[in-house]
């Protein structure tokens, strides 16, 4: 008998604190594969970021260190600089990366860092009690926004993927989803060729991943997923903004 | 013959194992584990047929799936 499915050696044996249903455990498995068929885990350095996912250091098999909130690209591109032959990845939050994290990602993409960012949008402040983020779709009610999102009085969602793919130092830019096995495996996929242009030294890299949170939105699980499929995707579309291609 | 392996105390009950299962024989089990939760279980194992799609939407790692090897 072989094991075809199960924990990947990246990833500690410790259970994770998130919700039940959350999906942050799925894209960490999925990075924790990547890096155990990459054979990267003794060369990775991870950056965890402010939010659900902060105790992210706990759980990855691989070096990691802690940033201020937002902050993950600023250390990530320090680490960097001082071991270019390192395997460098932030895993930051769309409150982390899309809120108060802007100026960060922004510039480590404009100034083409060699890093990669693994960008966990679920359109809502997780950790705190589901307050809007930048991200919470248009209606989509929070604790901040019990009408729901109105365009009058918050604005528009961002589209960070978008934005970032217009940036020349942006080196591969994609976005995926985790809400069926099937999307699952693409996701994977794309973190994959992520961490494969970062090692060939193309640029910055950066993997958003559309994600749920079941207790936040008020419903369960198997709900959050289809929530996600039916409102989420036709704001945020799937797909590869930027590729390496276009990088002259 | 395919044989999947839930490791039960991990289980948070989420069920998002039991939507994806195309032979539809993952399934809450009636007893109550460490976490306090209903794990998923399955009961027809001789159905499997060692697709992985549980353990590849599991968020918390519960499930191991195994295969015969390829001769």
């Amino acid at each position: 008998m072989i094991k075809v499915a199960g924990r990947p050696e990246s990833l500690q044996s410790k259970q994770f604190h998130y919700c039940p249903g959350c999906t942050h455990g799925i894209i960490h498995r999925l990075v924790a594969e990547v890096m155990d068929e990459l054979g990267i885990r003794e060369e990775s350095i991870g950056v965890a970021p402010v939010g659900c996912s902060v105790l992210a250091y706990e759980y990855f098999n691989c070096d990691m260190h802690e940033a201020a909130h937002g902050r993950a690209p600023a250390v990530a591109t320090g680490i960097k600089r001082v071991h270019p032959d390192k395997v460098v990845f932030t895993y930051q939050g769309d409150g982390d990366l899309a809120s108060i994290g802007t100026a960060e990602i922004v510039h480590a993409a404009g100034r083409s860092e060699k890093i990669t960012t693994i960008f966990v949008n679920n359109a809502i402040y997780g950790m705190t009690g589901g307050q809007m983020a930048p991200t919470t779709l248009i209606g989509q009610k929070a604790t901040t926004s019990p009408y729901g999102r109105s365009v009058e009085a918050q604005g528009y969602p961002l589209k960070v993927s978008e934005m970032l793919a217009t940036l020349t130092g942006a080196a591969y830019i994609a976005r995926v989803s985790v809400h069926d096995p099937q999307h699952i495996r693409k996701a994977k996929a794309a973190i994959k060729k992520a961490f494969e242009y970062q090692i060939a030294g193309k640029g910055f890299t950066l993997v958003e991943v559309l994600s749920t949170c079941p207790t936040n939105w008020g419903l369960t699980p198997i709900e959050a997923l289809k929530w996600l499929e039916e409102n989420m995707l036709p704001y945020y579309p799937l797909g590869e903004y930027k590729t390496p291609e276009e990088v002259k | 013959m395919p044989k999947v392996v839930f490791d039960e105390d991990r289980c948070k009950g989420c069920e998002l194992c039991t939507t994806v299962c195309p032979k539809n024989i993952v399934v809450m089990s009636k007893k109550i584990n460490a976490k306090g939760y209903h794990p998923a279980t399955v009961d027809e194992m001789d159905k499997c047929i060692g697709c992985a799609f549980c353990a590849n939407i599991c968020p918390d790692t519960v499930i191991e799936v195994f295969k015969e090897e390829k001769k």
